[in-house]
């Protein structure tokens, strides 16, 4: 078990989400940087979609009630065990009474920290994923409060403690996602269902610089920047949508709904964001610069198979280094 | 984007091949949104209903999400050729032949009038009718769900009295209570969170129509029919 001792606002359990439930109004959710979660879990010998502490408040304190093994993963924070630096993107351990503390990050948004066995509250309709619209799933369907404690689930082979790290996806993956230029996020999308309604606004959606807004959270992000606007007003029948699509409300400042994206929508909408660019944008705060580059499924394609490859060889290199270290030992 | 049919199939008498072609455009590289041509209505819902379950089915589609006379396709990777889905999914949509979904009847009490029917005077003023007509208008009226969405459990429903169309709020109510019966354009529903709302609430319904934890957590499905009751009508 462990103790919430600290925690800002919104801060929650989140697997990789609860799919599959849309066509009834429910919102997928789950983490914003998901390779993070999978990174994380992978080191810990977890299932990919074990339940992790996503976090986007600081600082955060936890207390371990038994022994646990626990990695930190997403974010570029500095982490502290028992007031001790530890390394993110590897796996450690804690003793009862041990104080886990998270800090704020210094470029990046959110910090996960999943553990050996997975976070345990109820599965509902699929997942361990909060959300807080529906008031559902995660801890009691809410955010953390001081004080609350989390149940972790039972290891199933008593493995020995091994110190395992992992070259972070950001610059393992460097190839694959070009990192920011001038401090600017490219995000890659694909022209959406209302792009040419847009006519000549259509270029300006790609060319300008767009600022994450300060209305931006789990849901969304609204974006600033000089409005874009279709040639005539678009009346839309209400469609399904999902997490990434650009759309564009009266105002002419775009929007791109995230992980806990609402179901359905009638905004006419510009772009997609590509999916596998979607952790990037969750690790982007708000203020920061955006660019949206036009891609291709070919280019989604390459992208996500790369991930997966990444996944893979961390998923290996780590059960290797395990079995190394046990012989050493 | 936006693809088109690319070769309408021969035009003959028949009705089914007087179809038009359904327009496919893209969500990100895995999702497709496939729209019904020509009018917001239940036949076009019952095509929809058809291609929904053909396309749920299929092997590459992780999620389907029927909408207003379209329909979203998710698929669990992106596709080597999107272009090749296309012709599928537009297939899909020429060969499906109408359903109609055999819902089950559902009657939700509602009080009409009083402190949550915050609209209900805005509506007159729009429409010119009284707000007695209103109210008789909307109870009177057996509707259709269409799709779920944009709340868990929300039933966009459809046969809502065109003498009572109101279209949805600039600026949305802040606070709207769960429960509250609403107008939005020409659709109807039952609001299922409390929260920011751009609907218009003439009435409240206090019947429980969400339950993550049951195995169907939705207590409407498209297809079904539902009749408002006036429990009450405070004027």
């Amino acid at each position: 078990m462990i103790e919430i001792v600290q925690t800002g606002p919104l801060n929650t359990v989140q697997d990789l989400g609860r799919p599959g439930y849309r066509a009834i109004g429910v919102s997928a959710s789950g983490a914003m940087d998901p390779l993070a979660v999978r990174v994380g879990n992978v080191l810990l010998g977890n299932a990919q979609d074990a339940a992790a502490i996503e976090l986007q408040t600081f600082p955060f304190k936890v207390r371990f009630a038994a022994i646990a093994e626990f990695a930190v993963t997403g974010a570029d924070g500095a982490n502290l065990l028992n007031d001790r630096d530890v390394m993110s993107w590897c796996v450690h351990r804690a003793v009862p009474g041990d104080v886990l503390e998270i800090r704020q990050p210094r470029r990046m948004a959110r910090v996960y920290i999943t553990v050996a066995g997975g976070v345990d509250v109820p599965v509902v309709m699929g997942s361990r994923s909060t959300t807080l619209r529906g008031g559902f799933g995660g801890s009691h369907g809410r955010p953390f409060a001081a004080g609350d404690a989390l149940a972790i689930a039972p290891v199933e082979s008593q493995v020995q403690y091994r110190p395992v790290a992992v070259v972070e996806p950001a610059a393992a993956l460097q190839g694959i996602f070009p990192s920011s230029i001038d401090d600017v996020l490219h995000v890659r999308a694909i022209p959406a269902g209302e792009h040419d309604l847009f006519a000549s606004d259509a270029d300006r959606f790609w060319s300008q610089l767009w600022r994450i807004s300060p209305q931006s959270d789990r849901t969304g992000y609204r974006l600033s920047g000089e409005p874009i606007k279709p040639e005539a007003p678009v009346e839309m029948r209400s469609h399904g949508v999902v997490p990434g699509v650009v759309q564009v409300p009266p105002g002419g400042e775009p929007i791109i709904q995230m992980s806990d994206a609402n179901t359905a929508g009638g905004y006419p909408k510009i772009a997609g964001v590509i999916e596998s660019d979607l952790w990037r944008l969750g690790q982007a705060r708000i203020g920061t610069k955006i660019r949206f580059v036009r891609s291709t499924h070919a280019e989604a394609r390459a992208a996500e198979q790369a991930v997966d490859r990444y996944v893979e060889d961390v998923c290996r290199t780590a059960t290797m280094v395990k079995r190394a270290l046990g012989v050493i030992a | 984007m936006t693809i088109q049919p690319a070769n309408n199939p021969p035009r003959c008498d028949t009705p089914s091949n007087l179809r038009e072609g359904a327009r496919i455009s893209f969500i990100g590289a895995r999702s497709f949104l496939l729209e019904a041509p020509g009018d917001f209505d239940l036949p076009a819902q019952r095509l929809i209903w058809a291609v929904a379950r053909l396309v749920g089915e299929w092997d590459d589609v992780g999620e389907v999400i029927p909408g207003m006379t379209n329909l979203l396709a998710i698929l669990k990777e992106t596709p080597e050729d999107p272009g090749f889905f296309v012709e599928r999914f537009q297939a899909a949509w020429w060969e499906a032949r109408s359903v109609d979904l055999n819902g089950k009847t559902i009657e939700i009490p509602v009080v009409y009038g009083g402190e949550y029917a915050t609209d209900l005077a805005a509506i007159c003023d729009h429409s010119g009718l009284s707000d007695r007509e209103v109210v008789k208008l909307h109870h009177e009226a057996t509707y259709r769900v269409f799709a779920l969405g944009s709340a868990p459990g929300f039933g966009y429903l459809h046969g809502l009295n065109p003498g009572i169309y109101m279209p949805r709020k600039k600026v949305p109510s802040l606070r709207m209570e769960k429960g509250s019966v609403t107008i939005g354009g020409m659709q109807t529903g039952v609001a299922m969170l409390t929260g920011p709302n751009g609907w218009n609430s003439i009435g409240h319904a206090d019947q429980k129509m969400f339950d993550p934890t049951s195995a169907t957590p939705a207590l409407m499905a498209p297809g079904d029919v539902v009749r408002f009751l006036p429990e009450r009508i405070e004027l």
